[in-house]
């Protein structure tokens, strides 16, 4: 029988507002521990929480972005449960009244378009962190960093409308980039400010009836996402396969062996006991808040794909790359406003600048480099005046030092020899000092030409024009 | 001078004049704590050094002819409730024994402001929970007028203080009638506002939906003083309502003839002592010969108050309380094996047993499967009760019924049977439910000669027409009295 698999995924994000969801300390990441901390939330007798209504306007943005219905009356719950690193025991979320319901974010995966549906979005704070002394099962005692307790965070529930692992992992992707675009989540997975956990089932291909299904946990990036997910489906198969049934239970994905190991069952789930929470009154939105923040929307990714598909006529697989960062699109089309070649243009960015970004892990808005270094490169190579592989060379010089390129080629000397009688005295000493070769090409074997470029190419140290020194070549071999 | 008969606004009005010092003001109170606290427990810490630096501040600060506020130099009591920055902050629990907070609750930051010069922290049923002061971790408060007796509770300190004159006001907090009935009990005033009108920041919560705070003091004119002080919008507390506080003071005095005064069927019931009955129909009988109409209404929902209120606070409780964990402040317990093990231990340890009987309560009620049954009834019975009241203040002005169905009870006689303790809050429950102000006034004593209280139930944000009746009404029967503890220890049975 063949099966087939229904996923969900419940992500979370931590935005990136400057104070607490529910206090006015900073949500500043790598602070000494404790410091970003204050009696409210620090969960001390007595104290109150206030809305920060800078979460509600980037909770807004990102239910727009989804395609969501904003609820117009929003109620915070208190889930129960005893943590050390929740320091009321209780965490101040939304249940029954989520501020978004009912959105769809739009993948594309194998070239086709495939809406995922949106369930929720709702507006949370964060916990603590524990830090334990040694190893964790023989540590003596844990110590508790609150800098990250009601920091906000928003969770975004997806229906299980997924069905591979490439398509959790586009879905994920994709909600990352608009989140990243809205600018108000950092969307980094290892760093834990972007975290996703998967409830994954199998049924047989064309049954309508929902498999029993696991939550997966602990998937810190996007490639383990993918490979959580793979292994627990086949892991699920297998079991269906021999007989057997799934149990509902929570999973922890080891990175380490790539599987899935059973955390608790069904059983032992908790009773978070929610109700309304009484210090906080309902939180009602009106359409002008809505308005003025749908004002403030950026373009988001695939709108932008959309539009360098028909703006640049560049193919949907550049597009895609160049706009899965916001900084790399932007840098993109600046580029290509001072010079424009778009194809060139790209080609130069998804090859030569990405290999750099990818070796250094870093954001091209942390590099020395500039658009206008790249149109210039490209330009150069277009006008002739420097050769591609020159290009390359000066644009490695460009990215270290962040020199303009017009500057390294002229102080290098690098400028392309386009002087057809210096070429031709050159072009002429290669094929006298290499007669063997010169005999064989008049046999037929013409392709020994690309030795007699390189033989020119290396006289002149890279800088003479390829395309002139094939014509001069075959001119003189023909002769 | 002797203080023990001047009313707040008097003291505070003789150190403005230059007639008392602060100091002289603190040592007096400082002085009658020594003396009687002994028999009374009514203070958990008494912060005499505190008082001192800050009353001999207060003096110099006037000397140099500057004055801090409407509380100049006066000494204040404060239930253990508010948190002090640097003064420990018990509510009445091991579990906040050596609990110093690093911040003020707002009530004390407003008092401090206007002056206040704070003399201890009064004592309380642990957490809150208790008619009878009689739960606190650090031993029964006694009432003044018998020391036999309970002074009621939660605020049984604070109440006990004032009717000793241990200190000459205090602010209580009120969740299901803590500050009126042992304000009853003690024949002092007692006034619960509106929910959201007196901030709650900082008032170590029990259930959050209910609490509020209010002024414990010995006149009608005191207790819409001290009101003025407290009250206001709080940015700090979301459920403090942005509405402008009136100046309640400017009401006592004003004619209450052509007002119109409900009295509840549903609150003289079977089973409420003969004499609380009386003295409290005595009472509507002045307001009707000082021209008040009297209208007799019905509150059909009252039958159901307490089962909703203990369903309600327990659940928030419950939630409220699950903060004290050993974790980051309070008591721990000494030795334990893991982390559930120092959860447990912590817990059994540090909280009493009526505590912990309401958090088992509140728990249960909020758990899946049970919460629609009782919660969610809960909810819709307490909006049932509060279209009561709505549905009465369209034809009263306020509402007159007793505070509490007895006068103060003997100690130990009701600790062990819960439910009996519940009924003490009968009267004052419904009024949390439904958010509104009321006041406890003293009107009269029973045949044992302990003090009988009268509530007067207003409309929201309304207080001022509460203090306008009360003060009518503490004008016939007369301003509550001040007693010296051991003068009456034994009096009575």
């Amino acid at each position: 029988m063949e099966y087939e698999a229904v996923i969900g995924l419940e992500v979370h994000a931590q935005l990136k507002t400057e104070s607490k969801i529910f206090c006015g300390c900073s949500t500043r990441f790598g602070e000494s521990p404790n410091r970003n901390t204050c009696p409210v939330c620090t969960g001390m007798p007595g104290v109150l929480p206030v809305l920060n209504r800078r979460v509600v306007d980037f909770a807004i943005k990102a239910a727009l972005a989804t395609n969501c219905t904003i609820q117009r009356r929003n109620v915070f719950a208190r889930k129960n449960y005893y943590y050390p690193d929740l320091p009321k025991g209780y965490q101040i979320s939304q249940y029954e009244l989520p501020i978004a319901t009912g959105g769809y974010v739009e993948i594309v995966v194998g070239g086709e378009r495939k809406r995922i549906g949106i369930t929720r979005i709702h507006m949370e704070e964060d916990a603590g962190k524990l830090v334990h002394e040694g190893e964790f099962e023989k540590a003596h005692h844990s110590l508790v960093d609150f800098n990250r307790a009601a920091v906000p965070l928003l969770e975004i529930v997806s229906e299980p409308d997924i069905r591979s692992p490439e398509e959790g992992g586009a879905y994920l992707r994709m909600l990352r980039d608009i989140l990243v675009y809205l600018d108000i989540c950092d969307g980094n997975m290892e760093e834990g400010s972007f975290r996703c956990d998967a409830n994954v089932s199998v049924r047989p291909k064309g049954a309508k009836e929902f498999g029993t299904k696991t939550e997966l946990k602990n998937m810190n990036s996007f490639r383990n996402v993918e490979r959580a997910l793979e292994y627990e489906i086949q892991r699920q198969i297998q079991v269906l396969r021999e007989g057997g049934t799934v149990v509902q239970e929570t999973r922890l994905f080891d990175a380490n062996t790539g599987r899935t190991v059973s955390m608790r069952t069904k059983e032992e789930a908790h009773d978070y006991r929610y109700f309304p929470d009484p210090d906080l009154v309902p939180l009602e939105i009106d359409d002008e808040w809505v308005e003025r923040v749908r004002k403030t929307l950026p373009e988001l990714p695939l709108e932008k794909i959309d539009r360098f598909q028909k703006e640049y006529s560049l193919p949907l697989y550049d597009c895609q790359i160049l706009c899965s960062s916001k900084n790399l699109a932007d840098f993109f089309e600046e580029a290509v406003k001072l010079h424009p070649n778009p194809k060139g243009i790209s080609n130069w960015i998804m090859a030569e600048v990405l290999r750099e970004l990818n070796r250094e892990k870093v954001d091209i808005s942390e590099t020395k480099l500039k658009p206008a270094h790249v149109a210039s490169i490209v330009k150069l190579i277009d006008e002739g005046t420097i050769s591609g592989k020159i290009g390359k060379s000066v644009f490695e010089e460009v990215y270290r030092t962040g020199e303009s390129p017009e500057k390294i080629v002229e102080e290098r000397g690098l400028v392309q020899v386009s002087d057809e009688a210096a070429l031709e005295e050159i072009a002429r000493k290669v094929l006298e000092n290499h007669p063997k070769e010169v005999e064989s090409y008049k046999k037929g074997k013409t392709g020994v030409i690309g030795f007699f470029v390189g033989q020119v190419m290396k006289e002149t140290k890279g800088k003479a024009n390829p395309k002139l020194v094939n014509e001069i070549l075959r001119r003189l071999l023909s002769s | 001078m002797d203080l023990k008969n001047l009313t707040l606004e008097e003291i505070a009005r003789e150190i403005r004049e230059g007639r008392l010092s602060s100091r002289d003001a603190t040592e007096y109170y400082l002085e009658r704590i020594s003396s009687f606290d002994g028999a009374v427990n009514s203070y958990i810490t008494v912060t005499e050094e505190r008082a001192r630096e800050e009353a001999a501040a207060c003096d110099e600060e006037q000397a140099r002819g500057k004055l801090k506020g409407p509380l100049h130099g006066v000494p204040v009591g404060l239930k253990d409730i508010f948190c002090t920055k640097g003064v420990r902050t018990t509510c009445g629990s091991r579990m906040l024994e050596n609990f110093i907070p690093p911040y003020d609750s707002e009530v004390y930051r407003r008092l401090r402001e206007a002056g206040a010069v704070l003399l201890g922290k009064q004592n309380m049923d642990e957490f809150a929970m208790g008619s009878s002061t009689e739960t606190s971790y650090f031993g029964p408060t006694r009432n003044p007028h018998d020391l036999s007796r309970i002074p009621g509770g939660s605020s049984g300190g604070s109440a006990a203080a004032v009717a000793a004159g241990l200190s000459p006001t205090s602010v209580g907090t009120d969740t299901g009638g803590s500050i009126r009935q042992p304000a009853a009990l003690c024949g002092v005033v007692g006034m619960k506002p509106t929910y959201g009108r007196v901030s709650r920041f900082g008032m170590v919560a029990f259930a959050s939906s209910l609490d509020q705070a209010g002024p414990i003091t010995t006149s009608v004119r005191d207790a819409a003083f001290l009101l003025g002080v407290i009250s206001g919008h709080d940015p700090k507390d979301s459920t403090s309502v942005n509405v402008d506080v009136p100046d309640y003071l400017s009401f006592c005095g004003r004619e209450v003839s052509g007002m119109t005064v409900g009295v509840p069927e549903e609150y003289f019931i079977e089973g409420m002592e003969e004499e609380v009955r009386k003295r409290v129909e005595e009472a509507v009988e002045r307001l009707s010969s000082l021209g008040c109409r009297i209208e007799r209404i019905r509150l059909p929902h009252t039958d159901y108050a307490l089962a909703c209120y203990y369903i309600v606070a327990p659940a928030e409780a419950s939630s409220n309380l699950a903060r004290y964990d050993g974790v980051k402040y309070g008591y721990r317990t000494e030795s334990y094996e893991g982390l559930i093990d120092m959860y447990m231990k912590t817990r059994a340890e540090g909280f009493g047993s009526e505590v912990k009987r309401r958090i088992m309560l509140g728990t249960y009620a909020l758990s899946a499967g049970y919460y629609e049954a009782f919660y969610g009834k809960a909810l819709r019975v307490r909006s049932l009760i509060k279209r009561d009241f709505l549905k009465a203040f369209e034809t009263v002005d306020v509402i007159v019924a007793p505070t509490s169905p007895t006068t103060a009870f003997g100690l130990g006689e009701r600790l062990h049977d819960p439910l009996t303790m519940y009924l003490s809050d009968i009267f004052t429950i419904p009024v949390n439910l439904a958010g509104l102000p009321a006041i406890s006034i003293p009107c009269g004593e029973d045949g044992k000669g302990l003090p009988v209280g009268v509530q007067i139930i207003g409309k929201h944000f309304r207080e001022e027409e509460i203090f306008q009746v009360a003060f009518a009404l503490e004008s016939e029967l007369g301003r509550a009295r001040v007693v010296d503890p051991e003068s009456t220890a034994g009096e009575g049975e």
